[in-house]
């Protein structure tokens, strides 16, 4: 697994990947999408169809779920009427384009041949993305891995904890999927180096 | 269509909430997560600066805990703060000291 690299007379980045892995990342995505449109941006709906379509109005308040409270942070330490208002003008947006670089890794991968369902051994994924489609994923990696810390609970500097667990462990297990995106999204940002 | 009829300029006023100094930040803080390249590819790609000086901010941020990467007027810093929110950096803006 080689991660992605720069194809300088087609001007696209590429990669190769494993039916499983392909699955896996679009289990990623998916799963990423999903959690964005769950807790919703919106405050409440309005029964008056013209207020609705004028509310322009995002929540104003730090989303529950600590994976959204770390996509979204407060953007004034302390302030929090300023926060509010920052995060009623920016949250909705910055949640539909989290969800559309998401759906650009899903996309991707099913226009590169992966099947609704993987019940086949030994397929290929080939991928070749746009610069601009590669800067999508990049931002999503980020995503991703922010999401899989965060319920993990990763610190800086505790790799040795997550190497001391058992191979069966299922945190050791999301830990190492953690990495290898991590090492996807370092080869992404040498790949967009050199495209650059 | 209305011709363009001359219009008569005032003094410039000088807004006073506008001031020279640029009285605002953006902060990047640390995390345990996001990559040092990645960090740097970031502030090179939206701020436009040298590589050298973005890995320079990178470095601050890692060692220090935070750094103060771009500075302007309010506005210009919850927009510099919402694009480092779209590349999932944690950014708060504050008045400078």
């Amino acid at each position: 697994m080689g991660g992605f690299s720069y194809h300088r007379r087609s001007k696209q980045i590429i990669a190769t990947f494993s039916g499983f892995e392909a699955d896996l990342l679009r289990s990623l995505a998916s799963q990423l999408v999903e959690l964005l449109r769950n807790e919703v941006a919106a405050p409440a709906e309005s029964d008056d169809p013209l207020e609705a379509l004028l509310d322009f109005s995002g929540p104003t308040t730090e989303p529950e779920d600590p994976v959204l409270k770390r996509l979204f942070p407060s953007a004034y330490g302390d302030d929090e009427e300023a926060a509010g208002e920052f995060r009623r003008f920016t949250e909705g947006g910055l949640r539909d384009g989290k969800a559309r670089a998401a759906s650009t890794i899903i996309d991707a991968l099913e226009e590169a041949g992966l099947p609704p369902e993987l019940d086949e051994d030994g397929l290929v994924i080939d991928v070749e993305l746009s610069i601009a489609d590669a800067e999508a994923w990049m931002r999503s990696f980020t995503d991703i891995r922010l999401a899989l810390a965060t319920r993990l609970g990763v610190e800086e500097g505790d790799e040795d904890f997550w190497d001391s667990l058992p191979e069966d462990d299922p945190a050791g297990q999301v830990y190492g999927i953690y990495q290898w995106v991590g090492i996807l999204q370092e080869t992404i940002v040498d790949a967009l180096w050199a495209a650059s | 269509m209305s011709a363009p009829s001359p219009v008569e300029l005032d003094e410039p006023e000088v807004d006073d909430l506008v001031a020279p100094s640029t009285p605002w930040v953006t902060i990047v803080w640390n995390d345990p997560v996001n990559l040092m390249s990645y960090v740097t590819f970031v502030f090179q790609k939206y701020f436009g600066y040298s590589k050298k000086k973005s890995e320079k901010l990178m470095m601050e941020v890692h060692n220090d805990g935070k750094s103060a990467v771009s500075s302007g007027s309010r506005e210009e810093m919850e927009r510099d703060v919402q694009a480092m929110h779209e590349y999932g950096l944690w950014a708060t803006l504050e008045k400078q000291d």
